[in-house]
């Protein structure tokens, strides 16, 4: 099966969904993909314990009334297929989309960091026990600590606290001078101003970071460091947030550029490849707000109506000043890169330790020797942690980026069959 | 050139080959030094399938030679090598391929190897997951697949061996010059280094054919043989356009890595998406339940290969003190055992477990180079 549209979005969270509707005005044929099974992203993941915010269930309403707007979740973007096409896979069969534009909405994923205990059951990353919490993960009165970075955390502990959990700690590896100041600086932006009055939170504390999860079958503790400091707190569930990684595999296999670890894109979204844009985590993190302008921007741009996108511009700007408040305020505290002992995983598919890896010359001669990297998760978790651990480069993707069924890459064949002979 | 005397013999590139020579001369009691860039090679993209080829006398003996030694290694190899002589099935889809089994048999058992003629019924007991309406196959028992990047990590892990990271720029008899300005030299200089020779040595006449390979996720374990369609022969024999064969090897994971693709001319590492859906149609043909497995990799190398198909073994017969060990084409894994005792009793002039005429280079380097 072949479908052609005159505009696909990879990626229907806060970008994608914008993106969509600004497209949608000029009557341009769209179609919206995305691996999960409803549109919303990670930050509005639905499920049967969400209240999504207003915003996020007004856009979906009103994705739903797009006429030309075709959206299909479950669908995950296996390879290039053509020169502008697409192999996708979603529960049913292997499909292509041709598209004659496209917008890269692939977000972001968490960066897990290895140190010891990490792989105990009970530890997840921020994100991770947030998802885990839409889906229904029962915490009510468990002990969850929390560890990390940025304001993830925060809204985390939030979540956990909704349902029922108690909140042991907020360890924040930034340091308190640097959170003060961008709290000092968080009244700048819209809705921002109760994130700084969050700092207050009796659990929270600067300067702290996880050193080990500890347990025998799953986990019972944690070993923290708070400034000068080594405290261990009792708890059922660790969750942390070191950050997040843009997903730029399809944009590195489409030819895009890349700036610092994320899509490039210019004023208009436009990544370095003609007719491709980007917008949203995946051109580097900077939340929702930021990542609805830039969907609508690249949206707008995408069908020509390039007035609109620039009237927007102002308002970006703005949002990526706190993006950039972000980063410099959470930048990761290089003592995360050595919590990781000899015998620590780094690759859980493959059961690779730490030692495994470290005095290898890169990300490939390691992989070879050690088959970190090798698994299911094809190195998205232990690629980007090398990354961080070692300094070691992104390698180039290569289709599938996603598993996939091999029924699915038999659509890849798209050149006639020689006829049979009679 | 002013260099430095490092070693007895200075072996460039460490995949598989270059690792056999290394270890090979080490073992005489020489001093090796090993240089390599590392930027991977043949050998890592390999699928690793060690076996029997018997398309001529020449390549029969070489691989018989070289599964034999793998057999004797098999013991001593880390379990991160992954050897298992797991034989391997040339599958007959027709009667006139059932017939082209026969005769494979015929010239392997004459050679003395292992092998027996399955029909039908012993071919479904063999292996249920194949197709139901195969004429039967041909098992080469002393067949066998192993993880070749660590083999190398084995065979260099030898006191006369030094490795080293560097990237040689240039050749001079027995010395060569690195990127970062250095001149190194020895007795003799061995070039292991698959396709990229070219670039030392250009007058090599090797030419790249593209594979690209697929692996699945882990599955509880249902093919245990090597599954080569007897059509791979006639695959790899093509002379010009691209091809494709049934080539399907399961790993000690309860991975299945499949094959397999050949393309002249291109040096681009990315994957052909029409090429890799052919080859997986190639693979399904044979062995239907693959179409629900998920693939988890597919990645591509370049085989070298020389004009006659044999690897070049032996002294370069224009640069006194340059000796070489490539060409493997796709056999490079399976012969490097036996392509370095060729190389290794040459340089040190001993007798040569098997004739070494139909891989000596000057075969093919018949007119002295310009340089």
């Amino acid at each position: 099966m072949k479908r052609a549209y005159d505009l696909a979005i990879i990626g229907a969270g806060p970008a994608g969904i914008s993106a969509a509707l600004a497209a949608a005005a000029s009557g341009a044929r769209i179609a919206l993909l995305d691996d999960n099974p409803v549109a919303g992203g990670q930050i509005w993941r639905d499920g049967p314990q969400v209240r999504l915010p207003a915003l996020a269930r007004r856009l979906r309403a009103e994705l739903a009334a797009q006429a030309n707007v075709d959206c299909f979740a479950a669908t995950r973007v296996v390879a290039l297929a053509g020169p502008r096409g697409l192999l996708l896979e979603d529960e049913q069969r292997g499909w292509r989309l041709d598209y004659a534009r496209l917008i890269l909405c692939t977000g972001a994923r968490e960066l897990l960091l290895p140190f010891p205990g990490w792989t105990l059951p009970g530890v997840s990353g921020a994100g991770g026990l947030q998802a885990l919490l839409h889906g229904g993960l029962p915490v009510h009165g468990e002990r969850v600590v929390i560890a990390g970075s940025g304001p993830l955390l925060l809204a985390c502990a939030a979540s956990a606290r909704r349902h029922g959990a108690r909140v042991q700690r907020i360890a924040e590896q930034a340091a308190w001078s640097t959170l003060a100041r961008f709290a000092a600086g968080l009244p700048r932006w819209p809705g921002k101003l109760w994130q700084s009055l969050r700092l207050l939170d009796p659990a929270y504390r600067g300067a702290s970071h996880v050193i080990a999860a500890l347990g025998r079958e799953r986990l019972e503790g944690v070993r923290l460091r708070q400034g000068g400091q080594i405290v261990e707190l009792e708890c059922e569930r660790l969750a942390c947030g070191f950050g997040l990684v843009a997903n730029t595999e399809i944009a590195q296999a489409l030819g895009c550029a890349l700036r610092d670890d994320a899509i490039a894109v210019n004023d208009w979204q436009a990544t370095a490849c003609d007719g491709i844009y980007a917008a949203g985590e995946c051109t580097g993190c900077g939340g929702s707000e930021l990542a609805l302008l830039e969907g609508s921007i690249a949206g707008y741009a995408a069908v020509d109506e390039h007035a609109r996108a620039q009237a927007l511009w102002p308002q970006r700007q703005r949002w990526q000043r706190f993006a950039e408040a972000l980063r410099t305020s959470f930048a990761l505290d290089p003592a995360l890169r050595h919590l990781a002992a000899a015998d620590t995983l780094v690759c859980r598919c493959e059961d690779v330790p730490y030692a495994a890896l470290a005095g290898h010359a890169g990300w490939h001669a390691a992989k070879l020797a050690s088959r970190c990297g090798m698994g299911a998760c094809q190195g998205r978790v232990c690629g980007a942690a090398a990354r961080t651990l070692f300094g070691w480069s992104r390698p180039a993707p290569r289709p599938p980026f996603t598993p996939a069924r091999i029924a699915t890459l038999l659509e890849l064949d798209d050149e006639q069959e020689p006829p049979c002979a009679p | 050139m002013n260099a430095r005397r490092c070693a007895d013999v200075i072996v460039v590139g460490a995949g598989i080959v270059g690792a056999a020579c290394a270890r090979a001369l080490a073992q005489r009691g020489l001093e090796v030094q090993v240089l390599d860039d590392y930027r991977g090679g043949a050998t890592a993209a390999g699928m690793g399938h060690l076996l029997v080829l018997d398309d001529n006398p020449a390549e029969l003996a070489l691989s018989a030679y070289s599964l034999q030694c793998w057999r004797d290694w098999a013991p001593r190899l880390p379990a991160g090598c992954a050897y298992r002589n797991n034989g391997t099935l040339w599958l007959a889809a027709d009667a006139e391929e059932l017939a082209l089994a026969a005769a494979k048999q015929q010239r392997l058992s004459t050679h003395g190897l292992d092998c027996e003629l399955l029909g039908a019924a012993a071919l479904r007991a063999a292996e249920p997951a194949l197709r139901a309406d195969l004429h039967g196959a041909l098992k080469v028992g002393g067949d066998g697949i192993v993880y070749a990047p660590n083999v190398v990590d084995w065979l260099l892990a030898h006191e006369h061996i030094r490795r080293c990271r560097a990237q040689v720029v240039e050749l001079d008899g027995a010395a060569v010059r690195l990127a970062d300005g250095r001149r190194l030299a020895a007795g003799a200089v061995v070039l292991a280094t698959g396709i990229d020779a070219g670039a030392l040595c250009p007058e090599l006449p090797l030419t790249p054919k593209k594979g690209q390979l697929l692996i699945t996720d882990r599955y509880p374990r249902e093919i245990r043989h090597t599954l080569v369609e007897l059509g791979y022969v006639k695959s790899a024999h093509q002379a010009t356009g691209p091809s494709v064969a049934c080539n399907i090897q399961p790993r000690p994971t309860g991975q299945l890595l499949i094959g397999s693709s050949r393309q002249f001319g291109s040096r681009d590492p990315g994957i052909d998406g029409t090429l890799l859906a052919r080859m997986l149609k190639r693979a399904v043909h044979y062995v239907p339940g693959l179409a629900t497995l998920n693939a988890i990799r597919c990645w591509s190398g370049l085989r070298a290969a020389s004009p006659d198909g044999q690897p070049l073994l032996g002294p370069h017969p224009h640069r006194p003190g340059l000796w070489l060990a490539l060409g493997h084409e796709g056999l490079g894994i399976t012969t490097a055992p036996g392509s370095a005792e060729l190389l290794a009793a040459q340089l040190c002039d001993e007798r040569p477990p098997l004739p070494v005429a139909p891989f000596l280079p000057q075969r093919l380097l018949p007119e002295a180079a310009d340089a």
